[in-house]
């Protein structure tokens, strides 16, 4: 494993005596794409501002490669950061928006104009050195900003929600753009976004936030698979939440049906929470599933149809390839490695979220 | 159809130019190019050479020069500091500090001179402190004194827009690059409020270029500006010719300053023109 790069230690802050993150603790290896994830205002944002030096932490130290930065100004921390609106500066052309970080490291001509070119490259818009900051769209304008902060070599690149602003067909092949940068580069991507399929399909380690804490850390097949509570699981991805009751090892109830599951440890006829994702929700016919239900609505996604099962007073998501038209009689059917068992949430930033917004 | 008839709103503005803006500059020029008798002549543009007026103009232009130096000088951090308090009272302050603007021209001239006066409040409040009075009334002193007053407002206001047009991320992608404070100022904020600062030279400089009424004031009559000289000839000698034709001349001064800072402004918004 890679030896640790930045380490937060119990950090805490709050603005205008609001607490926007309390006793938070991280490390980051060097090398890692590591994405911190959550809806807004969950302290993601901060926690960047943290590690980029434009917050001061009221408590707790920020390790950068062994040494406590938490009160070093942005201008001499190594590492640099793209911002969401890009920041690029506007009296500047291209060229001189690259070299700004080396002119001030008091880099030679060439060396300068070897790296813009070579950044320039790097994010495909070779020749662009003479533009100005106007005549480029909004990809374009992040890819520059991205090619601002790298020829820097920094240690550790922050990425501000950098694809917040573009759209869809745009952000994902930026998604693609954005995990060979960091093969090529071999540099620390700390990723901030709310857009769970991004996290997914970038990082290495996904860190969940809510309300200022750290729901769950993890690989993207660790947080969509064994989601810790309903928060992760309800913001990673659709699922059926359903309250439930652990019978005992292996076996839980869920609307007055028992279950077969793989789970352990959770003592006798404890209630917990009942996840099972809506691929994992298998249709068949009414007599040979474990319970029955009615359709009762029916929406083409393209790869699969959402279909809504209302079975036993739960109205079941289920994604499937096959169609099942409205007013169906269907049975319903779970494996017992797809149901995902969680203790009851102890806290409120661990409940499911009212609403996907 | 419709098109002529958002034309025609434009109607009564073409008017009022035409007879309040193109006319008497067209009449100014013949004015000044003619003689009592109406010949053509340029004795009326010539005569600027004379040591009376070409000093008033000199005078003019260093006091306007001093004036607009000691404006910019003074608005640059009062708009930085403005720009920098990020609070509901921010607006409160920006307000203060054009308020002055709202009252009479006129009576903000005659305040001062009650307040410079021999007698007047600020040389008492001196002398109960013992200290020697200030006697600058009827001085170039006090005409810039005055100019700095009345047109500092129009220096701050144009460099504080352009400050607050800057978004705050710019200058911390700077800091991330490694920008330090001065660094920041010089190769961002600086730059990204010139238009401002053209902008607030024009503003302060032409109307300091073209002022009377402070000096006649202020001045007592021993401070004569160009302004005072052009107005001498128009009102007390009745001779239009000599009024227009100094006008021609100083309006030649304020086009060339506006046109000189403009081309310093890279066509960036906030030209004055």
């Amino acid at each position: 494993m890679n030896k640790r790069l930045i380490d937060l230690q119990h950090i805490s802050k709050s603005f205008d005596g609001q607490m926007v993150l309390d006793d938070l603790n991280l490390y980051i290896r060097e090398n890692e794409f590591l994405t911190l994830l959550g809806p807004s205002g969950c302290g993601k944002t901060t926690t960047l501002r943290i590690i980029g030096g434009f917050e001061m932490p009221d408590t707790g130290n920020v390790i950068f490669d062994g040494k406590d930065i938490a009160n070093l100004p942005p201008n001499e921390r190594q590492l640099n950061t793209v911002f969401q609106k890009y920041a690029l500066f506007p009296h500047m052309s291209i060229a001189e928006n690259i070299a700004f970080g080396l002119k001030i490291r008091k880099k030679s001509k060439t060396y300068i104009a070897d790296k813009i070119r070579y950044a320039l490259k790097l994010v495909n818009l070779d020749g662009f050195e003479k533009r100005t900051v106007d005549s480029l769209s909004g990809g374009q304008q992040q890819r520059i900003a991205i090619a601002r902060a790298i020829v820097n070599e920094p240690k550790v690149l922050l990425l501000d929600e950098p694809l917040g602003a573009l759209d869809l067909k745009l952000r994902q092949d930026m998604q693609y753009e954005l995990i060979r940068l960091k093969n090529e580069l071999g540099i620390t991507f700390i990723y901030v976004t709310h857009d769970q399929e991004e996290a997914l399909t970038m990082s290495d380690t996904i860190v969940v936030m809510n309300q200022g804490y750290i729901q769950q850390i993890g690989t993207p097949e660790d947080i969509y698979n064994e989601p810790t509570n309903a928060f992760v699981a309800d913001f990673i991805g659709e699922s059926n939440i359903i309250n439930g009751t652990m019978l005992h090892d292996r076996l839980v109830r869920i609307l007055d049906v028992n279950f077969p599951c793989v789970d352990v440890g959770f003592g006798n006829n404890t209630p917990v929470d009942v996840v099972i994702r809506p691929e994992d929700v298998e249709l068949t016919a009414p007599e040979s599933g474990m319970l029955q239900g009615d359709v009762t609505s029916l929406i083409f996604k393209g790869v699969h149809w959402e279909i809504d099962v209302l079975a036993n007073g739960y109205e079941w998501l289920v994604h499937t390839t096959q169609m099942h038209p409205v007013g169906s009689h269907v049975g319903i059917c779970v494996d017992p490695f797809n149901i995902q068992i969680m203790n009851k949430p102890e806290s409120n930033d661990e409940k499911a979220v009212e609403s996907d917004a | 159809m419709r098109n002529l008839k958002r034309q025609l709103l434009a109607g009564p503005y073409i008017l009022w130019m035409a007879g309040f803006i193109l006319l008497p500059t067209v009449m100014i020029l013949y004015y000044a190019f003619t003689t009592t008798s109406g010949n053509f002549s340029l004795l009326n543009i010539s005569s600027i050479a004379f040591s009376v007026h070409l000093k008033s103009l000199v005078l003019s232009l260093q006091l306007a020069f001093i004036c607009t130096v000691i404006c910019l000088v003074l608005s640059y951090p009062v708009a930085m500091i403005l720009n920098n308090i990020k609070s509901k009272s921010q607006g409160l302050l920006v307000f203060i500090f054009i308020l002055p603007m709202w009252m009479n021209f006129m009576l903000r001239i005659l305040a001062w001179r009650m307040l410079l006066s021999n007698n007047g409040v600020i040389n008492s409040l001196l002398g109960t402190l013992g200290l020697p009075g200030l006697d600058i009334l009827n001085t170039p002193k006090a005409v810039v004194f005055c100019m700095v007053y009345d047109f500092l407002p129009f220096m701050i206001l144009p460099i504080y827009n352009a400050m607050a047009r800057i978004q705050p991320d710019i200058i911390e992608a700077a800091k991330d690059l490694g920008a330090g404070r001065i660094t920041v100022f010089f190769k961002i904020i600086l730059p990204l409020t010139m238009s401002g600062v053209i902008s607030g030279i024009i503003m302060v400089f032409v109307p300091a270029l073209t002022s009377f009424a402070i000096s006649d004031l202020l001045g007592g009559g021993k401070v004569l500006l160009i302004g005072n000289v052009i107005e001498q000839a128009f009102m007390q000698e009745y001779n239009w010719n000599l009024g227009s034709g100094l006008s021609v001349v100083l309006m030649v001064f304020v086009i060339a300053s506006m046109a000189l800072m403009n081309s310093h402004g890279d066509g960036e918004g906030g030209s004055f023109t």
